[in-house]
């Protein structure tokens, strides 16, 4: 079996080097034959893909020691559905993965792309069969997963511990569909410059692409920033580490991109900046994956002892944002221009959105790679953390976040803004309202929670006032305002969904970062402790065993009103022996939308235990808000006008698509 | 570290930096003056755990994070204000162990990316704006583009 998958994945990237060089030519020649060549072999590079990320996964489930990944990464003892995860909880495995996903879209591509002009389908399909060749080359020089031992050893070094959790299975496979995804974009428009045409068809087919892609890199990031939440036993939820940022900058050009890409569609207009933006997102997507597979965060000299894998990654790196880049300088003038509108309009506002968005993610870009590259050119070493992204991204944020409500409701080509503040007016008086209750009412708000505070209610309230202005509301009966409600087509709901998210996520961060309070005490059993109005009492601490871990249990009970308990909260400090390494469990007890977090830490001599406690006002909104967004998505996605009706090329009438304005 | 490192997949690595992780400040540790003490928490979230990948000595367990956070403290009982304790500790460990990097001419284009591409973005786009202006005066209406669609038989 593992030598099956050997051999496919040997013969995958054969099939990706024939899916490169046919399809191209073909399109060239345009001969159909050479370019028909593309979809069955794409289909075919996916399966091979498919079986040989399998056989790797049956390795890691039957626990065959002999490959060498599996004794680095599992144990005989761990529990399955770990040793499953396992199999892409390490390199080699997850750049296998990363492929996987890669022939997967293009397998999709070649599947539903049947009303895609020949040409244009011949060269994204051989764009995403060179992007597959490159890394199937980088795995079998560098990263060969199946690389055998012998003789075999009898036992496993174990899975590093932290990553012994549910959270392993999802958010790997989410933030690879979204990084991985956003290659389509790229293909798409590599291939437009290849062809040297893009029109609003184009931006059509690239759009669901995109609603994909962001989609789960939306519910990847969510999932780990939940997971590192939940994991590292101190409730943070965001900490500006390089590797978050490596996939928050292709989330914040992809989120521009999307806009974009809605106003190239729509309007004809921002052609060139949607291709560039497309080629950008994919780009940064790359750049993650040299930051964290090269080792070059840890440090530029560290990179620079074991340069095989960085050094590989980095010229596939310049040979496709290289490529593409240069081949956008020589080709972006044949493309032409259209779609005219006024400063004030819906386009006008998707330029702003776009603005804030692609200056945020310079920001953290810089913020990454500014420590590197001081290293790299002097002997000095400088550290960029929390305190640097917040005083820059944040400035950023806000007037965008301001601004929000408006795009939705102002009309295409020229806009009325202070018809839109109208209708705005009340959502505008709500947040008033609540910047005010919480300054004057709620104990130790500052200015900035009020504000924080107003602002979340401000997006929230905006993104209901599009649909109950699209509905209505106010100037039709109720029969007629639901029937209208209902009628709105489905990318409306996204649009309102996505924003109520992002408000969502917002009211969450400014909930906990300005309104959460902590305790740290040393506890014996029997003791009780106040945080926050809840009363809790400290039982006792309990070992346990699990399959491959002990552990000290720490059972806390949660007080009523009453005086008898409600509920019990447990905490726990895990060691797994095989790799000498403490864990520690973190104990929740979600009320509402917020939680009580506990953690446990050292024992003292007098039996007692150090505790940390954490009362985090609507923490699960951050995350909820991301669900949110991800359900807008989906919305989306189920739009009439992307589901039905194959999109035809328009005959020379890019400046004359009606504006589709809602009913 | 780079043992721990081969061992992880892509976002793991996240996870990971803070491996270990168990509790940060200790009670033992918390200054009884809780004006004095709010102060060098708010000092300790802005030192980095040098011995850690970009953590806080904060939200670090490690025994040097633990050494600099009672180093901090000790300065501040001593009376030290804000700025004297970061040049202390500055003097000491470098400026490595600053998460918020200097306002210096150094660090001139890392503070200055945001401020410039705002800049040049938005005059761009102002420009162009004004120059399309023009154009879209002379654009067709709807109705008029419809009219000649109409003729051209599209």
């Amino acid at each position: 079996m593992v030598e099956t998958g050997h051999f496919a994945l040997v013969l995958a990237f054969a099939l990706s080097l024939v899916q490169t060089v046919v399809p191209l030519f073909g399109a060239r020649l345009n001969n159909q034959r050479l370019m028909a060549v593309g979809g069955p072999v794409a289909v075919t590079g996916f399966a091979l893909t498919a079986l040989s990320f399998a056989a790797l996964a049956s390795a890691y489930a039957s626990s065959d020691f002999s490959v060498a990944s599996v004794w680095e990464n599992s144990h005989s003892l761990q529990p399955l559905i770990y040793k499953i995860t396992g199999t892409w909880g390490n390199h080699e495995g997850s750049m296998l993965l990363w492929v996987l996903i890669l022939t997967f879209f293009g397998a999709l591509v070649a599947a539903f792309g049947s009303n895609l002009p020949a040409t244009l389908r011949a060269n994204v399909l051989a764009v995403q069969g060179a992007i597959g060749a490159a890394f199937f080359l980088f795995i079998l020089a560098t990263s060969n997963p199946f690389i055998r031992l012998n003789p075999a050893p009898i036992e496993g070094r174990d899975l590093n511990p932290i990553l012994q959790d549910l959270g392993l299975a999802i958010h790997p496979p989410f933030l690879y569909l979204g990084y991985v995804g956003f290659s389509i974009c790229f293909s798409f428009s590599v291939a437009a410059l290849i062809e040297g045409r893009i029109d609003a068809s184009w931006a059509r087919w690239v759009r669901p692409w995109t609603l994909v892609a962001w989609m789960f890199l939306t519910g990847g990031i969510a999932m780990g920033s939940y997971w590192a939440y939940y994991e590292l036993g101190w409730g943070g939820f965001w900490f500006w580490d390089p590797v978050e940022n490596a996939s928050f900058m292709p989330w914040l050009a992809g989120t521009a991109l999307l806009h974009s890409a809605i106003v190239m569609e729509k309007r004809s207009a921002l052609k060139i900046w949607t291709l560039l933006l497309a080629i950008l997102t994919f780009s940064l997507s790359l750049l993650g994956t040299f930051l964290v597979r090269s080792g070059v965060l840890t440090s530029v000299h560290a990179f620079a002892t074991d340069p095989t894998r960085g050094v590989f990654i980095l010229c596939i790196l310049t040979l496709f944002i290289g490529g593409s880049l240069a081949l956008f300088a020589l080709r972006a003038s044949r493309l032409t221009t259209g779609g005219l509108f006024q400063p004030i309009s819906r386009e006008g506002a998707l330029v702003l959105n776009n603005l804030f968005l692609t200056t945020a993610t310079a920001t953290v870009l810089v913020g990454t790679l500014y420590p590197l590259a001081v290293e790299a050119f002097s002997a000095d070493k400088i550290s960029v953390g929390a305190p640097f992204f917040n005083l820059t991204f944040g400035p950023l944020m806000v007037p965008l976040l301001l601004v929000v409500p408006f795009g939705p409701l102002l009309a295409w080509k020229r806009g009325d803004v202070f018809a839109v503040a109208q209708r705005l007016m009340a959502a505008f008086a709500a947040a008033l309202l609540a910047t005010l209750v919480t300054a004057l009412f709620i104990d130790g708000a500052s200015v900035f929670a009020a504000l924080g505070v107003g602002l979340a209610v401000w997006l929230i309230l905006g993104a209901l006032t599009d649909l109950a202005v699209k509905s209505g509301v106010g100037n039709v009966a109720a029969g007629i305002m639901v029937r209208r409600l209902l009628g709105l087509p489905r990318s409306v709901f996204g649009t309102a969904f996505a924003h109520l998210g992002l408000g969502l996520t917002t009211l969450g961060i400014v909930g906990t970062l300005c309104f959460g309070t902590e305790k740290i005490l040393s506890m014996h059993a029997g003791e009780t402790v106040e945080l926050s109005g809840h009363t809790l009492r400290f039982v006792g601490l309990h070992p346990a065993q699990g399959p491959n871990y002990s552990e000290d249990l720490g059972r806390f009970e949660l007080i009523g009103v009453s005086g008898s308990p409600v509920g019990e909260i447990s905490s726990a400090k895990r060691f797994y022996p095989v790799r000498q390494m403490t864990t520690t469990e973190s104990g929740i007890r979600t009320i509402g939308f917020s939680q009580l977090y506990i953690s446990l830490g050292d024992e003292g001599n007098d039996g007692s235990v150090v505790v940390r406690l954490w009362w985090k006002p609507l923490v699960t909104l951050i995350w909820g808000g991301g669900l949110m967004m991800m359900a807008g998505a989906a919305m989306s996605l189920m739009d009439r006008r992307l589901r039905v009706g194959a999109p035809s090329r328009r005959r020379k009438q890019a400046s004359a698509v009606p504006s589709a304005t809602l009913p | 570290m780079n043992a721990r490192l081969s061992l992880t997949s892509i976002v793991l690595l996240l996870a990971l930096s803070f491996a270990g992780t168990a509790l940060a400040v200790k009670p033992d540790e918390v200054l009884p003056d809780p004006t004095l003490e709010a102060r060098a928490r708010a000092l300790s979230e802005g030192l980095r755990c040098m011995v850690c990948q970009n953590q806080s000595i904060d939200e670090s367990d490690a025994d040097l994070a633990r050494d600099l956070r009672v180093l901090v403290r000790q300065r501040l009982v001593a009376g030290d204000t804000d700025q004297q304790v970061m040049d202390y500790v500055v003097s000491r460990y470098g400026e490595f162990v600053l998460l918020k990097p200097r306002f210096d001419l150094r660090n001139a284009l890392l503070w200055g990316t945001p401020v410039l591409l705002l800049l040049v973005g938005g005059g761009f786009i102002v420009l162009t704006a004004r120059s399309r202006r023009v154009l879209a005066t002379n654009a067709l209406t709807t109705e008029e583009q419809a009219a000649l669609d109409k003729i051209l038989g599209n």
